[in-house]
């Protein structure tokens, strides 16, 4: 019983369909960005995985960029939300559907 | 035969734990959720030989990024009517359907390829750079092939801080 690359890049699907599923199906706008967070790890596991199978570190150098990317975009989410929860006094999405509040 | 089992104790449990994220009830629980599956995650980077990504994993989005969200949660104070009020479920069969149609086409995609080796008692012999995921390493490319990009990063996080503190200041005298 051998692992393979193909074993990882299912783990790594698998989480990113999960995270995929999240986001069209939960409207909470928290719970959205952590299903963000589910599918930029997912890519980073893949990235790992490519960096093992083909013996090139630059994999892992990408994944200190996408978690660099993923640190920006949940302090943007997170102030958002906040300020949703200020105005709109709730976290559903589908309630912030004006464009300037 | 060690690598196998701790692969699939790991990547089941970060599975399991991305499920429970999506059906959490509390966006509180699903914090927590997604931090059993930052550390499956971690301990799945380890089995791959990247032991400094591993600890980043675990520094930054343990570390960082989860407790900013649970900082958040608790900042926001909302009542339990407004946390109970949400109706949980918006669109669930269009979010199943895409995603088993995702898992499809990958499940096509993979079957027809040859399965590259990872573990190196697997018979292949793996190139040294790949064994090495020493700090030493990733920061001599860090900051040679990849300096460019990694001094623009700065720029990102300089516009992220920017960007969240004019957000989060502003106040109601300004509407």
């Amino acid at each position: 019983m051998t692992i393979t690359l193909n074993h990882y890049l299912l783990a790594s699907g698998l989480l990113f369909a999960i995270g995929l599923a999240g986001i069209m199906i939960r409207r909470n706008v928290l719970l959205i960005l952590l299903c963000i967070e589910l599918m930029f790890n997912a890519a980073n596991l893949a990235f790992i995985a490519y960096a093992r199978a083909w013996g090139d570190l630059s994999g892992q150098l990408i994944v200190f960029f996408t978690i660099t990317v993923a640190a920006a975009e949940v302090t943007i989410g997170l102030a958002i939300a906040i300020l949703m929860a200020r105005r709109l006094s709730t976290l559903d999405v589908d309630e912030a559907h004006r464009l300037k509040w | 035969m060690a690598h196998a089992i701790a692969f699939y104790i790991f990547s089941g449990v970060m599975v399991a734990a991305a499920l429970s994220v999506v059906f959490s009830r509390q966006p509180i629980y699903g914090v927590l959720s997604l931090l059993v599956a930052m550390f499956c995650l971690a301990g799945l980077f380890v089995l791959l030989g990247a032991y400094f990504v591993a600890a980043l994993q675990i520094l930054l989005y343990a570390g960082a990024v989860l407790v900013l969200f649970i900082f958040v949660i608790m900042l926001l104070n909302l009542d339990k009517e407004t946390l109970t009020r949400l109706r949980p479920l918006s669109r669930p069969m269009l979010g199943v359907f895409v995603a088993a149609l995702f898992c499809v086409q990958l499940a096509w995609l993979l079957a027809g390829r040859q399965a590259l080796p990872i573990e190196v008692a697997g018979g292949t012999a793996l190139p040294a750079a790949a064994q090495a995921g020493s700090v030493a390493d990733i920061g001599r490319l860090l900051f040679t092939k990849y300096l460019l990009p990694f001094e623009l990063t700065s720029f990102l996080i300089l516009a992220a801080i920017v960007g969240a503190v004019t957000l989060a200041r502003f106040h109601d005298d300004h509407a």
